[in-house]
């Protein structure tokens, strides 16, 4: 499958690329958690705070801003605290960046990549977040209020006990216990245009709905894709508010990107990206039901 | 504890979309209903801990009430109620090491071994020559119990019960 994927980009013309996965900065993100790795270095008395990366963007993107053009990685990532049937602390990600590109137009290239990768004529269908909340859930989850949201999931049959639900966490909330079970099997599920509050590296549409789509394969979430914020003010504005997140839930803070923002100041070009789950594919290709079939030496306790 | 009521874990599910909270998905049975049920928590909310655990203790006698139990190390002795003991009585007797589940150092399950052996006090008389075990009979035990045995176990033989399917096994020999 990785000489497939590799074999895929080559004949489109993008190029593979390898950027660090140890970095004095991390994603500040506050569902997704770094793993800390103090790194020694020779002539400094004390080691230097380092962290695994979550996922190469930031790192991409400032390959994209020196002028690499499109660029694919297909590296391990690691993310603390996963674990369980479709999550692993490490895992690998397909990453790719194409220039000029708009949303609509990477799911095409997703599509293509996942059929031929799976060697299925797999058909395709693509609604909106908010189609998929009337279409399952009947409710719009951009105009209806916190409570009827939290009132929809009880009568759903959602039995929750977590005091300090935010809004976000009960649209999660719907969307992985009521819809992504309920979608069409064995299809490309396009799921797109997402709350503002759920893509802090997308850019918005004129509506003010992020521009980020999920991919979604017998049930599974595969992929994840944006056109890419490009205005570094705004982009610090949105760090700012995810590590004020993270210190409202007692969650440490994570070093800011300086390097990636700087990037971003100097000029990214237009372009979208998206990232892809490996090992979820590797389920679905061999049929297997949990991530430990398909990965060697896979970390237990999940 | 949940609600109240100490619990186990059947079964976690990690539940998390890539750029949103963690939930935990968990089925959850209530040791002292017995009943299962689902439950979603935010991943790393913690519930107290029920002070719940399994102990191998001999069944020493009952009272009428209460059933008694020993540990054979310490000697400490618990007392399990009806409920605790539920359908266990159909086929503990003095001696036998049963499997307690015990909640605050109170009895709140106890399982019988998973093979008894137990002597039969009434059965239909048995077939001179019929040693193939089809058909069978009802045979009442020692303990009340009453289980399927082949035709040829007679009154007062001693027979291996296994307690999970309540089915007989074997004739235990020279007891």
């Amino acid at each position: 499958m990785l000489a497939d994927i590799r074999a895929f980009f080559a004949t489109r013309g993008v190029l593979e690329v390898q950027t660090p996965a140890l970095s004095p900065a991390a994603n500040p993100d506050p569902a997704i958690d770094s793993l800390r790795c103090d790194t020694h270095l020779p002539g400094s008395a004390s080691p230097q705070r380092c962290y695994l990366h979550t996922s190469p963007e930031f790192a991409m993107k400032r390959l994209l801003a020196a002028g690499s053009g499109d660029i694919y990685q297909l590296c391990r990532v690691f993310r603390d605290g996963e674990a369980g049937r479709l999550h692993q602390p490490e895992f690998t990600l397909l990453e790719w960046y194409r220039l000029g590109f708009d949303s609509q137009r990477l799911m095409n290239e997703v599509a293509e990549l996942v059929r031929s990768l799976l060697n299925q004529d797999l058909p395709e269908q693509r609604m909106s977040y908010r189609e998929a909340f009337l279409q399952y859930l009947d409710i719009d989850p951009f105009t209806a209020d916190d409570a009827s949201l939290a009132a929809l999931a009880v009568r759903q049959g959602v039995d929750i006990s977590a005091p300090g639900m935010t809004r976000d966490d009960w649209l999660n909330l719907l969307m992985s216990h009521c819809i992504e079970p309920a979608l069409p099997m064995h299809a490309l599920v396009f799921i797109h245009g997402w709350p503002a509050s759920q893509a802090s590296l997308a850019r918005l549409s004129a509506d003010g709905e992020a521009l980020r789509f999920e991919l979604y394969l017998n049930g599974l979430e595969l992929a994840n894709g944006f056109e890419e914020l490009t205005d570094a003010t705004e982009q610090r504005r949105r760090f700012e508010r995810d590590n004020r997140q993270r210190r409202r839930q007692g969650k440490p803070l994570m070093p800011i990107d300086e390097a990636f923002l700087s990037a971003l100041a100097a000029g990214l070009p237009d372009c979208a990206g998206v990232a892809l789950g490996i090992d979820r594919l590797m389920m679905i290709a061999a049929g297997r039901n949990h991530i430990h079939e398909v990965q060697v030496f896979p970390l237990n306790g999940g | 504890m949940l609600d109240g009521d100490p619990c186990s874990i059947i079964e976690n599910e990690f539940v998390k979309p890539g750029k949103g909270q963690a939930f935990n998905r968990v089925k959850i049975r209530n040791l002292r209903t017995g009943r299962v049920l689902e439950k979603t928590f935010k991943s790393g909310d913690s519930v107290e801990a029920a002070d719940v655990m399994e102990t191998q203790l001999q069944y020493l006698y009952n009272d009428g009430e209460y059933w008694h139990f020993m540990d054979p190390e310490s000697y400490e002795q618990v007392a399990a109620d009806e409920k605790a003991v539920g359908d266990a009585v159909k086929w503990i007797k003095e001696q036998d090491v049963c499997t307690v589940t015990l909640w605050n150092g109170v009895p709140i399950i106890v399982e019988p071994p998973n093979f008894v052996v137990l002597a039969i006090t009434e059965t239909d008389p048995g077939l001179k020559g019929d040693t193939s075990g089809g058909g069978g009979k009802p045979a009442t035990l020692e303990t009340g119990a009453v289980v399927r045995v082949p035709l040829f176990v007679q009154s007062g033989d001693v027979i291996k019960v296994d307690t999970r399917s309540g089915e007989y096994v074997s004739r235990a020999k020279d007891e």
